[in-house]
């Protein structure tokens, strides 16, 4: 059971940095050209892949207990960075995130840019591929290397993300655009209730403390979170009613 | 010496975020439940306990 929670975290949270790398890229492309575009994505790709096969294997040598303290404790405070924009934008206090406009707007600083060769490259598109790719995969690597050493199975998180990636590539490569039908509000919200449960499990057996029942009282977290996070958005939607 | 700072704020952003008072609610939460499992307390209910009051402060700062 929680070698399916493993990979659908994976999976989601892999899904909504993708798609959010797909359309920089797509905008670097479109308005520098595929040639500088594409080895951004590559070079940030490689060094994406050195992290992960760095750091993964360093971190399954260290005691179960620890990484799972150690994972749980920054598994909960990023996991409560995203359930908590989940839970604003849910309830209005915070704007939705949208792709189309993000892809508008790099579209136009890409355009504005001026030219610069290096490497036979067109620069400015290189680093905007680069830079986003990177940005947005290391919160994947993040999500993989924790997930995957907490289980002691960085190979089924990493199926997660690659499935996830795949899927992006492949629909992207379709559209030729933003994904601007991907429910990425609703995948942010998703993820952010998995990481806080991931994190409030983990951090809890790496303290010592014991779950009734083990594992299989990860439902049972799941459940309180979402039930959290639904009556935290309800609260606040009574509360910014009740201001207007 | 710029880009050592340009790195730790990147990752102080991408773990701690724009409310630092959460991840020190987190650790102070893992901190009482090793205290209280040390002590003999098999202290399991206190994380979901302390994230509900964590992420309940925390959204009520931003929302004002």
């Amino acid at each position: 059971m929680a070698d399916g929670f493993l990979i659908a975290s994976a999976f989601l949270a892999s899904a909504v940095e993708f798609v959010e790398a797909l359309t920089i890229v797509l905008a670097a492309g479109i308005t520098r050209g595929w040639r500088s575009s594409l080895a951004g994505l590559g070079a940030a790709t490689v060094a994406l892949a050195v992290i992960v096969a760095a750091l993964g294997p360093a971190l399954t040598l260290i005691p179960i207990d620890a990484l799972r303290l150690v994972v749980g404790g920054l598994l909960l405070a990023f996991g409560l960075q995203w359930l908590r924009k989940a839970i604003l934008r849910s309830s209005g206090y915070k704007a939705l995130h949208d792709e189309a406009e993000i892809f508008a707007r790099e579209q136009a600083e890409a355009q504005a840019a001026g030219r610069e060769e290096r490497a036979g490259l067109d620069w400015y598109g290189f680093t905007l591929a680069f830079k986003g790719v990177l940005l947005e995969g290391l919160e994947v690597a993040f999500i993989v290397i924790t997930f995957g050493s907490a289980q002691k199975n960085i190979g089924l998180a990493a199926l997660g993300a690659g499935v996830a990636l795949v899927l992006v590539a492949i629909v992207g490569f379709r559209v030729r655009g933003p994904l601007t039908r991907v429910p990425e509000n609703t995948l942010k919200y998703a993820v952010g209730v998995m990481l806080t449960t991931f994190g409030i499990f983990w951090s809890t057996e790496g303290a010592g403390a014991h779950w009734p029942g083990d594992d299989a009282s990860l439902p049972g977290v799941l459940a309180f979170v979402l039930l959290l996070s639904f009556a935290a958005v309800a609260l606040l939607r009574r509360r910014r009613l009740s201001f207007a | 010496m710029s880009r050592l700072r340009a790195f730790g704020h990147f990752w102080w952003d991408f773990v701690v975020g724009d409310d630092w008072r959460a991840a020190a609610g987190v650790i102070l939460a893992i901190g009482a439940t090793a205290a209280l499992v040390a002590g003999g307390v098999d202290a399991w209910w206190l994380m979901p306990v302390a994230v509900a009051a964590v992420l309940w402060l925390s959204l009520r700062r931003a929302a004002t």
